[in-house]
């Protein structure tokens, strides 16, 4: 069973597809496009929806619909003269409550939500009602937090890919948006709709340009200077793009295809195909971190930071300082240790290093993710990066010791789980320790004592 | 026909944890309390409130945001259920309330006449929004006026502070003079906070007040400065104020409500009435009170 998003939509939020496409031939346009999208789903073998939707901002963290049949009527808050959108939708209340799970593992504020009455935004509505009509496969609805920055934006990503391949869901993530989103400010006639500036029909150009060519990781990066170009500052940002971008590993090659770009009000309206099948664009610069783990400002109740950051991503023992005494080598650089231990002691010229596990120094999170949440339930994590974040942190103790990884003379391999992660954890030695030749012992045991995959016992010489 | 009047102008905020901290029998979530500091100023204000006749209460809120002009519910009876998609587990509130289209209609076409940018919201399926709710159920929980609400229109966002302004400064001169026309006595309700960073994780319970304070010193610093401004009738100076105070306290008056219920005063000189302070979620809430009422014809 593996999980994977197999389609990636842009599409607008403005109800006029909806209620009203016969009045503009730019929304007619618009709904065909919406209704080839709805056909490309459905000869698809997609069994979920995922929308991100600008037009549902949150202040507490991302909050996930999980109502399974959430029901109303949808009127705008603009346009309400054009009409009522009554909804009934079908969600995936288990996917919804395992990303809100996924999500908090990965360090960030999440909660689901189910109540009657809920207003589900009108970006969704208008998205569900014209891709996936009369419910013919679920759906899930993730917010826009107002405060997120890039890296929570993609730390929500990646955890919505941790449920998407522990559940083996076939996905097709939508990012519900204007491109510009500068509307008329005055009602105007249908006919005299437009792009409201040439501005900004040149940056929405622009950027339909890269994604035809499936430069998706590059619009996310343009993203901030997108936001400053052609964005109004409402309650969110352009964040959109870092979600979608993410969902696709920060992929640049993608195969995309614009079916629409027209004007809803003078916003940008476009409705755009992105494929996973590669067509060999590929160049990308990466200018921000890949973040696995969210370790930002989320603590901000607590005056004390005795319980802060490590007790909500990952549960575990209490850490400890590290023991100090002769001959002991200890480093801020390297995780703390989870007992009354120092990270290494000098023995004439061989240094001996406790077990080193993969969490980070100061937040203690854990590169590809925890292989269990704070309840024990089993995750998705990634041993590569796991593996590779014990080398590093091998790495720096052994140069606190005023050695360095080249001198690892024999060392001793832990994993939790054999089966799964040899091979991984075979490569990223291969790529590291490998080509320095140390002696190797690898052994499965049955738990760590943090939510770890990976251990290493060291013996280097100074 | 005797004129119409403004017998007092409020800044009534309106986070849902009051009504939820409140247990009104509307609201389907239960709390044990909290923000009592804000409630209880509420509570001053109904007090201050409590012999002033008045026909209509009008308020502009910022959680009901258009982009295409201000609009004005042009419904009389709206029924239904309002639920706040910020904080959903506190405020799922049953809502039956009267607006009064006459004296809409009236500022609209005021507005209008004087070339601003308005629309009239005459679909019964519209939902009220919960800033609107709040604020109307805190000052006058018995529901037993008819309201005139007001969209915030975000010109901030698409244009200025300054242009933002202009136009709510218009928009309060026209209130102004179709309440006066209308010869209706009016209670006016700016329904914002002031300082508005919010925290982004919350508590269990919520209500728990261990862990309620201003999000940070600068906020409060603001909160204070213009409070200090309202206590002592320096209205215009807030005015002149707002461009900063948006911007570095994040103001919710970044949606107009608070300038355009001082234009609608006349830019008063007179001093406010303070009844209340708190913080929620980290955000700055003063319960303000221009008691236009009392201050006779010197005004």
């Amino acid at each position: 069973m593996s999980g994977e998003v197999i389609k990636s939509l842009i599409v607008p939020a403005h109800p006029h597809p909806v209620l009203c496409p016969e009045k503009n031939e730019g929304w007619q346009r618009v709904r065909d496009a919406y209704d080839e999208a709805r056909r490309q789903i459905e000869e698809s073998d997609a069994d979920l929806i995922i929308v991100y939707s600008t037009l549902w901002p949150s202040v507490i963290g991302h909050q996930i619909q999980a109502d399974p049949n959430p029901k109303w009527v949808m009127v705008d808050a603009d346009f309400h003269d054009l009409g009522s959108i009554h909804y009934s939708l079908r969600i995936d209340s288990e996917f919804a409550h395992a990303w809100n799970e996924a999500n908090i593992a990965r360090g960030l504020e999440s909660r689901t939500v189910a109540y009657d009455g809920f207003p589900v935004d009108v970006g969704s509505v208008v998205a569900l009602e014209l891709l996936n009509p009369n419910n013919r496969i679920p759906a899930v609805i993730c917010s826009t937090n107002v405060y997120s920055n890039r890296a929570e934006t993609t730390v929500l990503a990646k955890a919505c890919q941790d449920v998407i391949k522990a559940q083996g869901k076939k996905v097709v993530a939508v990012s519900v948006m204007s491109l510009s989103n500068r509307m008329f400010t005055e009602a105007i006639e249908p006919h005299e709709d437009r792009i409201h500036s040439l501005k900004d029909d040149e940056w929405n150009q622009k950027i339909l340009e890269f994604l035809s060519e499936g430069r998706l990781e590059d619009i996310g990066q343009l993203s901030r200077t997108i936001h400053d170009q052609i964005r109004v500052k409402k309650v969110v940002t352009f964040k959109p793009m870092w979600w979608l971008s993410a969902m696709n590993d920060n992929r640049n090659d993608l195969t995309g295809k614009v079916l629409a770009y027209e004007a809803i009000h003078g916003a940008g309206a476009a409705v755009v195909v992105l494929d996973p099948e590669s067509n060999g664009t590929g160049d990308k610069e990466y200018d921000e971190d890949d973040v696995d783990f969210y370790g930002g400002d989320r603590h901000v109740l607590d005056s004390s930071s005795e319980d802060e950051p490590q007790s909500s991503i990952n549960s575990g023992p209490k850490l400890h300082e590290p023991v100090e005494g002769k001959n002991t080598v200890n480093t801020s650089k390297a995780p703390k240790p989870v007992g009354a231990y120092p990270h290494a002691r000098r023995e004439g010229d061989l240094l001996y290093l406790s077990g080193v596990g993969p969490r980070q120094p100061g937040d203690n999170s854990i590169p590809g993710g925890p292989i269990k949440d704070s309840a024990g339930n089993p995750l998705n994590y990634d041993i590569k990066a796991q593996t590779k974040a014990v080398v590093d942190n091998i790495s720096r103790i052994l140069e606190e010791a005023g050695s360095s990884l080249d001198k690892v003379i024999d060392v001793t391999s832990f994993l939790v789980d054999m089966d799964r992660d040899f091979s991984g954890y075979n490569e990223v030695w291969a790529q590291t320790l490998g080509k320095v030749g140390p002696t190797r012992t690898t052994l499965a045991i049955r738990a760590l004592p943090t939510p770890i995959a990976v251990e290493m016992k060291v013996i280097a010489k100074v | 026909m005797a004129k119409g009047s403004i017998v007092a102008g409020c800044l009534a905020p309106h986070p849902p944890h009051l009504v939820y901290a409140e247990n009104p029998e509307q609201n389907e979530p239960v709390s044990e309390g909290g923000w009592e500091q804000l409630r209880w100023g509420y509570e001053r204000l109904r007090e201050s409130l409590k012999d002033v006749d008045y026909d209509v209460i009008v308020v502009l809120s910022p959680h009901w945001q258009t982009y295409v002009g201000t609009h004005f519910i042009g419904v009389e009876k709206c029924v239904s259920k309002s639920v706040d998609p910020v904080f959903p587990n506190l405020f799922r509130f049953n809502y039956d309330l009267t607006i009064d289209v006459e004296l809409a209609r009236a500022i609209h076409d005021q507005a209008k006449s004087e070339g601003m940018s308005v629309k009239m919201m005459e679909n019964p399926d519209f939902r009220v929004d919960y800033g609107t709710i709040v604020s109307c159920q805190m000052v006058r929980p018995e529901w037993d006026k008819p309201i005139v609400s007001i969209s915030s229109n975000r010109s901030l966002s698409y244009y200025s502070v300054e242009v933002m302004q202009e136009m709510m400064m218009e928009l309060g001169r026209s209130t102004a003079k179709a309440i006066e026309a209308s010869g209706k006595k009016c209670l006016l309700l700016a329904s914002n906070s002031l300082s508005h960073r919010h925290f982004v994780t919350e508590t269990k319970p919520p209500e728990d007040m261990s862990k309620e304070h201003i999000a940070s010193h600068a906020m409060h610093l603001w909160d204070m400065r213009i409070i200090e401004m309202m206590r002592q009738g320096k209205s215009q100076q807030i005015i002149d104020e707002m461009p900063e105070f948006c911007d570095q306290a994040i103001a919710e008056a970044d949606g107009g409500a608070l300038t355009w219920l001082l234009s609608a005063l006349d830019v008063p000189k007179q001093p406010a009435t303070l009844h209340g302070y708190g913080t929620i979620i980290g955000t700055g809430n003063a319960i303000m009170e221009w008691p236009c009422h009392s201050w006779g014809d010197e005004s």
